[in-house]
């Protein structure tokens, strides 16, 4: 079962490391296209969803490269 | 003299009142300094609040994570590599600014030297350590080596993750200070769309 084992897996772990600086990220650029705090929140919120979204599809598609090799 | 006061430009579909902006100018350098200060002193609180935590947050895990090795500058005229990173860190303000004068203290030779010698000695303190440059170190085996080596050995992925949160941070604190020069991108407008009123019923007949 060895080549399910996409070439990157034995780093995933360190994907971690993105979570925080996602969420600060986002809260971040919410915070600087509106004013107020429940605006920002809900902002912050569909960026989160969308970089999480884009990054899944990304790592999907190295997996299955990765698959491939 | 009173201090200018500006305005953020309002969308054509903002109804709220525009936000004032106390001296723009003088805002935007506090939010270099210091992030959220520039907004704080605009009476932007909980929007200070918020850029202040995410960013110094971000800064401090990445200086963290790096051993508060992560943030130094380097100009490349000793011999020693060109730190760009900290061009992007410099964005968080006055916590970076050390970085700068550790710089200045180890361009001269002679403390330089000094520093090698108690880096080896193991008698640095945390004030000839922090936000310095690389010095050369002799490992166990007696041979010299830079001690960005023996940073990115000791402390493996660590480094590279932490430099990058101090960078990230740094360039946050940019889309900060143009928010408090210029507010923010859409005004005082809502992210929701305005609540309708229900119609009242027809009278009968």
């Amino acid at each position: 079962m060895d080549f399910l084992v996409p070439l990157f897996a034995a780093r995933l772990n360190e994907l971690w490391y993105a979570l925080p600086l996602i969420v600060a990220i986002s809260i971040v650029y919410a915070g600087t296209r509106y004013e107020h705090a429940d605006d920002i929140l809900i902002g912050s919120f569909r960026s989160i969803v969308w970089i999480f979204g884009f990054m899944s599809t990304i790592l999907v598609l190295l997996w299955l490269v990765g698959l491939m090799l | 003299m009173p201090p200018s006061v500006d305005v953020a430009p309002a969308t054509v579909a903002d109804s709220a009142p525009p936000i004032v902006l106390r001296d723009p100018a003088f805002a935007g350098i506090l939010a270099w300094l210091l992030p959220g200060a520039g907004h704080w002193y605009q009476g932007r609180r909980t929007k200070a609040l918020i850029f202040f935590f995410c960013i110094m947050g971000t800064f401090s895990y990445g200086l963290w994570l790096g051993g508060g090795r992560v943030v130094y500058a380097a100009w490349g005229k000793t011999g020693e590599e060109k730190r760009l990173p900290y061009l992007c860190q410099i964005g968080t303000g006055a916590i970076a600014l050390p970085a700068l004068w550790q710089a200045q203290r180890y361009s001269m030779e002679g403390y330089r030297r000094t520093m090698q010698t108690k880096e080896n000695d193991g008698t640095r303190t945390l004030s000839e350590w922090f936000m310095a440059p690389p010095v050369l170190k002799v490992d166990v085996n007696h041979r010299a080596m830079n001690e960005l080596d023996y940073l990115n050995y000791k402390l493996n992925r660590r480094f590279e993750l932490g430099t990058v949160y101090t960078m990230v941070a740094g360039l946050l604190n940019l889309l900060v200070i143009f928010d408090a020069i210029g507010g923010p991108a859409y005004g005082n407008a809502s992210a929701r769309p305005p609540r309708r009123e229900p119609e009242p019923p027809a009278p009968p007949g």
